[in-house]
């Protein structure tokens, strides 16, 4: 029998599913701290197994499809999606789009210049010093990179702030009531329900515009142009926009803001990346290896240890799902058919054992000889593991890499805020940062030759 | 001390990074999408290669044995 963990919020019928929908961080750890690397709590009508530590993690991760199924395992994005989109598609499905599709190894070079040109267009009006609220502008410039890169630029084009705000009810619209019934009729649903709505008449309005427009060079063509062509509906279409981007947005947003923060709280890392990025683009003989697209394709060991390190601390999902469709054995327990079983990357990260000082941001861990992430690769896990291992991971890390050589170079920053007051929104399935979250910025008024200006700065300088 | 190069089947999800990162220790078979290891034990000169292939690898699907 495996043990179910405590209470720490009144049962109100629904198991643990109160204390889910305010606290899911201590739920977890409480998990795992009370049972051990195999534990058990109720979210509404079904039992919740969570597993932790390298040996169970590794059994979940590794567990193919017709094991251990994704899809039915997320209720909550079913109304955002909209039915009949499919929440993940199987392994093989994503090895063939990553064959064909955006995020394959040889597009990346254009992603990090599409990127590069959409921080520039977003700090172009920032003037020498101002104030930002950090979700807001991560959210907002995710919006435009994810959708530039995966869907089209023409399709980015047409987009502005007010896609970002219909997206970000989506994302607000994950309350764990979902598991009791993703319709029922609380506030956040119908936000969210009201928001999808708008963005399929967005989309529908962009497509009303190309069929006007009629047909264009095959070459000028983006995924939009090609789902008209098969006569996909705007509700159809917008599902799938929305699926593709949403594994890319609110993780990529909230990692550059908690990276943000963390360099602001440690000075001393702030000022070693700072230091490796002015070294890297200075460029003294003008031969082009000071272009961010080129570094953000290479290694940056100071920043990238730093990204680590915030992943591992603040991974963006708390917790990963699977409904069990075939009996599994899972740290000695073989688990029934229908049970949903989870592994925390909020909770593996911290595991004391395989990350010492857990709760300390050293970003010291990757380096050599500690390499504490390929050390752990089954709890080491902001990106997952496995065959569903985040396939973006490269991508998210390419753009994390481009956006802070971009506004490092140009910008200081320091908190407008006490640094304990940054914290996440931890109330729906998709956490966000909690506002306010802001930030003063101010431009840097470096001498060294290292101030070089970037390739097409100048276009986009308001100067 | 030699090494030895070790890809994980069940882990490679085909993003052939590391055919650019260590090339000639890393292919790509074209039927199953996946990795093969071209050099087990390639020269010593080859490991700063081979070890970026390991970190850069967005499956963590290889890694390096010494022996």
């Amino acid at each position: 029998m495996i043990r179910e963990v405590s209470f720490a919020v009144p049962d109100d019928g629904h198991g643990h599913l109160a204390e889910m929908r305010v606290d899911p961080i201590g739920l977890f750890q409480r998990v795992y701290d009370e049972c051990g690397d195999i534990g058990r709590f109720r979210l509404a009508d079904k039992d919740v197994v969570l597993v932790s530590g390298a040996e169970a993690n590794e059994q979940f991760f590794r567990a193919p499809d017709s094991t251990l199924d994704q899809a039915a395992a997320y209720p909550f994005m079913t109304p955002i999606f909209g039915k009949g989109v499919v929440f993940d598609a199987s392994p093989e499905e994503r090895q063939q789009m990553l064959k064909n599709q955006a995020l394959r190894g040889d597009m990346m070079r254009g992603h990090a210049s599409t990127i590069e040109a959409e921080i520039r267009r977003m700090v172009a009006d920032w003037g020498d010093e101002g104030e930002i609220d950090l979700l807001d502008f991560f959210a907002e410039l995710t919006i435009y990179t994810t959708s530039a890169c995966l869907i089209g630029r023409p399709f980015r084009e047409e987009l502005d702030a007010s896609f970002a705000q219909h997206y970000h009810e989506l994302e607000r619209g994950t309350d764990a009531l979902a598991y009791v019934d993703p319709y029922l009729d609380i506030e956040s649903f119908r936000r969210r329900d009201a928001a999808r709505e708008r963005l399929v008449e967005l989309v529908q309005g962009i497509i009303d515009r190309r069929k006007a427009r009629g047909a264009i060079a095959r070459e000028e063509r983006d995924l939009l142009d090609v789902l008209i062509s098969i006569d996909m509906s705007a509700d159809y279409i917008t599902g799938i926009f929305i699926s593709m981007m949403f594994a890319g947005h609110h993780t990529s947003s909230g990692t550059a803001s908690w990276a943000l923060i963390e360099l602001m709280r440690h000075p001393e890392t702030m000022a070693a990346v700072v230091q490796e990025l002015d070294a890297l683009y200075a460029d003294p003989d003008g031969t082009g290896r000071g272009e961010v697209s080129f570094q953000a394709l290479r290694s940056i060991p100071q920043l990238e240890a730093a990204l680590k390190e915030t992943l591992r601390l603040h991974p963006p999902l708390v917790i990963l799902m699977r409904v069990v469709a075939e009996e599994i054995e899972l740290a000695g327990h073989t688990i029934p058919v229908g049970t949903v079983v989870a592994a925390s990357p909020r909770v593996s990260n911290r595991i004391g054992s395989d990350f010492p000082r857990p709760d300390a941001f050293d970003p010291g861990r990757y380096l050599d000889p500690r390499q504490e992430d390929l050390q752990n690769r089954w709890t080491w896990i902001p990106f997952g593991a496995g065959k569903h291992r985040c396939v973006g991971n490269a991508f998210a890390m390419m753009q994390m890499k481009a956006i802070f050589s971009v506004i490092l170079r140009d910008y200081e920053f320091e908190m407008a805020q006490p640094p304990e007051e940054y914290r996440d929104d931890v109330s729906k399935m998709v956490i966000q940062l909690q506002q306010p979250c802001r930030v003063r910025y101010r431009r840097r008024t470096g001498s060294s030759a290292s101030r070089a200006p970037l390739a097409g700065r100048e276009a986009d300088d308001p100067s | 001390m030699s090494y030895r190069v070790v890809a994980d089947l069940g882990l490679c999800q085909g993003h052939q990074m590391c055919q650019g990162e260590a090339p000639g220790v890393f292919g790509f078979d074209a039927d199953t999408d996946q990795v093969t290891v071209l050099e087990e034990h390639p020269d010593e000169s080859r490991r700063p290669d081979v070890l970026s292939a390991v970190t850069y690898c967005p499956a963590m699907a290889l890694a390096i044995e010494e022996e």
